[in-house]
């Protein structure tokens, strides 16, 4: 289970290139402001969780970070963020190319209708110029899935369709499809508020080993699951971020009185 | 007895208070019933005119297609000469003419539909994708004599100049014509089937990295496909089944077709433009209404084919 504390501080260099740089970013969805000159630095190699009540606008930075926000066509969005030194809003840089460095995972698993190897591949595929040699493509599989801790369960049924398999190894699917195209930072909107209990513990264990390989930046409204499984945290409200700190710091002594009152259930 | 805590009558033995409350017909009781009865006479309706439209083109035809007609030799006979003496009834022109001006159709339809499903299931936005529906809308609601007048004195000379070939009446024209006239049902059925494809999945690709092209081909188009497949079936239907443009636009020569500059006819157009004129019983007659039945039963067909994808594909999705 997922009660036990986890207080291992990584060891990273202060001054390291931050995963996700957020400068003076402001963002309307039509005439609707939902953030406001939002300023925030994502530090590599660690999971930073983001909290906040339902409309505060937790989603939709985070959906900013790889412009899958402008799927909808009413989106402007002001300001800068840069990945790992980067602005993404760029007017060269490349959706598609940002979408590579920064995965994404959904709040519901959603694998695409195919095998479990061909959504392992898709990400890889699109990018990918010329088509890859099976046995690469095999071995790549294999290590995306045993990344996840999917590899013994499945390995059998490559060729079954993603959709069948339970929801925590969708989820788990999910995460691993993103690794072949070495990404550097994982976002994750609410991935285990579909899960049970005991999928949720699953996830979140798993959600720890990646970190320090991939930043990790996750969107929960659950405060238990920002508290154990997270190295800082973020609060926003209506559109700002209120907070930014080590996570045991903003459970045991947050500096703001609107973070207080979140924490201890209040309001929200 | 224990007076009941809701009407504080004292309860009957055996017998709730309620129970005479729920079987009063009141007012909206009968609406009910009326109400009922009604929608359920108009979903039998659907069910009792296909079998009495059935039974009644069979019928008409039953004495002579089991006494004197050799169906082999019809399906295969290369001459359909009802009025000479003796009559030669072979209706392989027609077979032939209609397969010739459906494919033609198709070939034309199937690009054009799908084009324009994709574009406005996944491309367009907001007042542009609702102007280009209307528009669809409108284009399937254009009578078909009106395309045969344009099959007749807009692609005629069109056709004739474009290729430098004597006739402007035949496979080519009516299979363009038909292919118009279909288009729109297809990419109306077929924009159902994109639409039909969870936005999670396109959600999903995006987020991979693909573009929106790389989305709808890999990811849309196949996990629609049985839909589609029902978009094509139902466009076959259709040009199947299409009159009175054909009967303009095809220049209309009872004989095998062997390009698509030559003039044919159709199963369709032979029964619109004999039928008047053949003795009501008469063999003549009685061979028209066999060709109805071969009509019926290769349109009930795909019909059955297409729900059957669509179905099929959504029980085990």
């Amino acid at each position: 289970m997922a009660l036990h504390s986890r207080t291992t501080i990584l060891s990273l260099p202060a001054n390291a290139t931050p995963a996700i740089e957020i400068v003076d970013l402001s963002l309307w969805y039509g005439k609707f402001q939902a953030l406001h000159d939002v300023d925030l630095v994502i530090r590599s190699g660690i999971v930073t969780a983001m909290i906040g009540p339902s409309g505060c606008g937790k989603s939709t930075l985070l959906r900013s970070c790889n412009r899958i926000n402008e799927r909808l066509g009413y989106v402007t969005t002001t300001g800068t963020i840069k990945v790992l030194g980067h602005n993404i809003y760029d007017e060269e840089a490349s959706r598609m190319q940002v979408r590579r460095q920064v995965g994404m995972v959904f709040q519901r698993p959603n694998p695409l209708p195919l095998s479990i190897r061909d959504n392992v591949l898709f990400g890889h595929r699109l990018h990918a110029v010329r088509r890859s040699s099976r046995a690469d493509e095999e071995g790549m599989v294999e290590q995306a899935l045993r990344e996840v801790l999917l590899w013994d369960r499945v390995k059998d049924r490559l060729d079954r369709k993603a959709t069948a398999l339970s929801l925590e190894e969708q989820q788990k699917l999910c995460i691993a499809r993103l690794l072949p195209t070495k990404p550097s930072v994982l976002l994750m909107d609410e991935p285990c508020s579909a899960l049970d209990p005991e999928a949720t513990s699953a996830v979140e264990d798993l959600i720890w080993d990646l970190r320090g390989n991939y930043s990790i930046l996750i969107v929960t409204h659950n405060m238990a699951q920002a508290r154990r499984a997270s190295d800082e945290c973020v609060f926003m409200l209506m559109g700002h971020v209120v907070e930014h700190t080590a996570t045991e710091r903003m459970f045991v002594a947050p500096k703001k009185q609107e973070t207080s009152d979140y924490i201890e259930g209040r309001f929200g | 007895m224990a007076p009941s805590p809701l009407t504080g009558e004292p309860a009957s033995a055996g017998q709730p208070p309620w129970a005479k409350a729920l079987d009063h017909r009141d007012r909206g009781w009968w609406s009910d019933f009326a109400a009922r009865t009604i929608v359920w006479l108009g979903g039998m309706s659907a069910i009792l005119f296909i079998a009495a439209i059935f039974l009644f083109i069979a019928t008409q035809g039953l004495e002579f297609m089991r006494h004197r007609l050799d169906i082999g030799a019809m399906l295969t006979g290369a001459r359909w000469e009802p009025t000479v003496e003796p009559p030669v009834y072979g209706a392989l022109p027609l077979i032939a003419g209609t397969a010739w001006i459906t494919g033609v159709a198709m070939l034309i339809a199937i690009p054009l539909a799908f084009g324009a499903a994709i574009y406005i299931g996944e491309f367009a936005r907001g007042k542009q994708r609702e102007w280009l529906k209307i528009g669809i809308e409108m284009l399937a609601a254009i009578p078909s004599v009106v395309w045969g007048v344009i099959g007749l004195h807009v692609m005629k000379p069109i056709i004739q100049d474009v290729f430098g070939v004597q006739v402007g009446l035949n496979v080519l024209n009516a299979g363009i014509i038909l292919g118009l006239m279909a288009a729109p049902i297809m990419a109306t059925i077929a924009e159902d089937a994109l639409k039909a494809v969870p936005d999670s999945y396109r959600e999903a690709a995006e987020a991979l990295g693909a573009t929106r092209w790389q989305v709808v081909w890999k990811v849309v188009l196949p996990h629609a496909r049985p839909g589609l497949s029902a978009a094509v079936l139902l466009g076959i239907g259709r040009a199947f089944g299409e009159t009175i443009a054909v009967l303009m636009a095809s220049g209309h020569r009872l004989m095998v077709p062997e390009s698509i500059f030559d003039s044919a006819a159709t199963l369709t157009a032979t029964i619109a433009a004999e039928l008047g004129e053949a003795a009501v019983g008469g063999d003549h007659y009685q061979m028209l209404f066999v060709l109805g039945l071969l009509l019926f039963v290769i349109t009930f067909t795909i019909n059955l084919l297409a729900d059957w994808l669509v179905r099929g594909r959504r029980k085990s999705a």
